[in-house]
């Protein structure tokens, strides 16, 4: 576990046979005020901002996430990263740059799209083969559960946008969602700019392309996203 | 907090009357019919099971009104969505009753994604003495009929008759987590994660969408609807709440798009109790609007909350749940229990609300007292026909003898389904797969 402090002392009398207790092992939570972002250490925040990031994955690990629980996640991530940004020495931030491709698969389910109210008719179909890539081999994360950013070999041009600035933080979480564009499901499908954000060049083995999409177009596209990565990249010091 | 003795008296005492054991699956859901006549509860296999209150005879006392299993039948069945690879769970997340309109009664189930209408009928008469067909049905021999005779209906053995009348079916991209029936009879809803639709109940293909959160952008998604429900009276008013506390009150003849609320009810957070998991333990969980219609009653993590529809401010009162889980909150995070959804639900005379919490509690709170208390739900602890017990969490300091510790809930024990009858004292509780039904025996004028 990630948040492992201190128990806090029991009292002996009152301890009873233990079922699925809470782990009361919030050290860094003094009981008398639960306000923690009123005076959170770093090493605290971090590791909620650890918690937290391994949250995220496990969330967009599922196969049909729950919306809400991930809403959740990424706005305490925010909260988090929000509070952690002042201080002066940071852990090193974990990178979890396959987020957003894996984010992908569940932000941009399928409309069915059969109110008759709906205008459009070619709303938000998925891509098949965008769902079926799931990038399973990133969730080899390391025994901490940090996710090995520069372990996974099926990250492919991801790791182009650079180990320790691809941190889906670096934009205020802004690049987890970055790739999640509906408007890439609209009629206008196989799009260049759409398939760039769901499938890397170095396709794995099960991996299912659009059969349209040729390497070239998908050389242009990482160049596109590696560029604007590098655009959007704050010349921070050492993260 | 009153004194023990206080407590007892809040609620009056609640007997146990039966403890209905479902087949090792967890119940995800529980409501009560128009008239408390029926409870319906639906699981996670995708079954619904429904339960019927025997009518009180002189003849057995000791069963006045207890609750028989009337009917079992499989809702929903796991199904595969092909294009997307994904399998569609055959929980049920949602039943609700239709109002009796004829001897059938109906009632609406959905899982994620499909919503199903059910009539159930009794059959409790057969006819008998036909001219041209036997006993079993097989023709006659026309030369042996001799005379005429006139069919009559003779009783049988009750059986009760379920058949899906409707299925609406695609309406919904994301999770299905409410439904709710309009006062009109003729229209209900259905809310996912990002959007509501308005169904005819006798139109299966098509529905209209009124409420659409989703944004252009994905990555702008911050907000999800998690509950929804109807104005019991005004047929043009529905309320639907959100993961950030907030609750938005619509009326449909504004717009046939109502993405602008007509009221928006938010609460400002207290700034002595910010924390990093401030937004979450905000997100309301359920919302119910008393049969009044005048007030609405909220569960987020750690409280429920009336709120007033004339008052958008902030709600007329707050009752704390479960508050020692304050100081908890990381590690309620840590094991995702933050994330759980707790129900609510107001007594009929709209006096009482009740929720439940974890180590299989669940909690009372009076609005005219102010008193409260805090029963449990589990055949350990409460023997047919005995009183419930108030219980107690102690936070440390002076503990009594039967208290619990804080540290010793058990929080894989959680009460998230709870109903209560619309007219009298009875309520239904769901403890995993156990559902326990209560009732209180004390007259009505010792109170």
């Amino acid at each position: 576990m990630l948040s492992k402090g201190l128990k806090r002392k029991r009292e002996e009398e009152e301890e009873e046979e233990e079922k699925e207790t809470l782990a009361v092992d919030a050290w860094w939570l003094d009981p008398s005020h639960s306000a923690v972002a009123q005076a959170p250490p770093a090493v605290a925040s971090s590791s909620l901002f650890d918690l937290s990031v391994l949250k995220l994955h496990h969330s967009l690990r599922q196969s049909e996430p729950d919306l809400r629980h991930l809403v959740l996640v990424v706005n305490t991530l925010r909260r988090i990263q929000a509070s952690m940004a002042p201080a002066a020495a940071l852990p090193p931030v974990p990178t979890p740059p396959t987020a957003p491709s894996v984010a992908d698969n569940l932000l941009t389910s399928s409309d069915a799209a059969l109110s008759a109210s709906m205008a459009s008719l070619l709303e938000d179909l998925s891509h098949i083969e965008g769902l079926s890539q799931a990038p399973q081999p990133l969730v080899d994360e390391g025994p901490l559960g940090r996710p090995a950013g520069g372990a996974s070999p099926s990250l492919g041009a991801l790791d182009l946008l650079g180990p320790a600035t691809g941190c889906l933080l670096d934009d205020g979480l802004e690049g987890l969602f970055e790739d999640i564009d509906t408007s890439m499901y609209d009629s206008e499908l196989w799009t260049p700019v759409s398939e760039s954000h769901k499938s890397s060049p170095e396709d794995g083995p099960g991996k299912e392309v659009g059969p349209d999409l040729d390497e070239a177009e998908l050389d242009y596209l990482m160049d596109v996203l590696v560029g604007t990565q590098a655009l959007e990249r704050p010349p921070g010091p050492g993260r | 907090m009153g004194e023990d003795a206080d407590t007892r008296k809040i609620n009056h005492s609640f007997l146990r009357d039966h403890s209905y054991v479902t087949e090792a699956d967890i119940i995800s859901t529980v409501e009560f019919n128009h008239t408390g006549e029926l409870l319906a509860t639906g699981d996670k296999g995708g079954r619904v099971v429904i339960f019927q209150r025997e009518p009180e005879s002189k003849n057995a006392p000791h069963s006045q009104g207890e609750y028989d299993v009337y009917s079992t039948f499989q809702s929903h069945e796991p199904e595969f969505d092909y294009l997307k690879s994904l399998e569609i769970e055959e929980k049920i997340n949602k039943i609700k009753w239709l109002p009796q309109q004829n001897a059938a009664h109906s009632l609406l189930s959905t899982n994620d994604k499909t919503i199903k209408l059910w009539k159930i009928t009794e059959r409790d008469k057969r006819p008998e003495g036909y001219n041209l067909k036997d006993e079993e049905g097989k023709l006659k021999d026309l030369s042996t009929v001799t005379s005429l005779q006139v069919p009559v209906l003779k009783p049988m053995d009750l059986m009760v008759e379920v058949s899906p009348r409707r299925v609406f079916a695609n309406g919904h991209t994301y999770h299905i987590n409410s439904i709710s029936v309009n006062s009109d009879c003729e229209t209900y809803m259905s809310a996912d994660d990002l959007r509501i639709n308005l169904w005819h109940l006798a139109i299966t293909d098509r529905s209209f969408n009124i409420v659409d959160i989703k944004p252009a952008n994905m990555e702008d998604l911050t907000e999800v609807i998690t509950a929804s429900e109807f104005h019991p009276h005004h047929c043009n008013l529905f309320v639907y709440s959100s993961s950030k506390g907030s609750l938005r009150l619509c009326d449909m003849r504004a717009a046939a798009l109502c993405d602008k609320h007509s009221k928006l009810f938010e609460e400002p957070e207290d700034p002595s109790n910010r924390s990093f998991f401030s937004e979450i333990i905000s997100s309301v969980s359920d919302v119910k609007f008393s049969h009044s219609g005048r007030y609405m009653l909220t569960r987020d993590y750690l409280t429920v909350k009336v709120w007033d529809l004339n008052m958008e401010a902030r709600p007329i009162e707050t009752y704390q749940v479960h508050d020692y889980l304050r100081s908890k909150l990381c590690s309620l995070y840590e094991n995702d229990c933050i994330f759980d959804k707790f129900e609510c639900a107001w007594n009929g005379s709209d006096s009482v609300i009740m929720t439940g919490a974890y180590n299989n509690f669940f909690r009372m709170f009076d609005r005219n007292t102010k008193r409260d208390v805090t029963l449990e739900a589990s055949r350990e602890s409460s023997k047919p026909r005995a009183v419930l017990k108030p219980r107690r969490v102690c936070v440390g300091g002076k503990r009594r003898r039967d208290d619990i510790s804080v540290d010793s809930l058990d929080f894989t024990k959680k009460i998230l389904h709870t109903a209560w009858h619309p007219a009298e004292n009875i309520i239904a509780i769901a403890a995993t797969n156990n559902l326990y039904i209560f009732q209180d025996k004390v007259n009505s004028d010792m109170h």
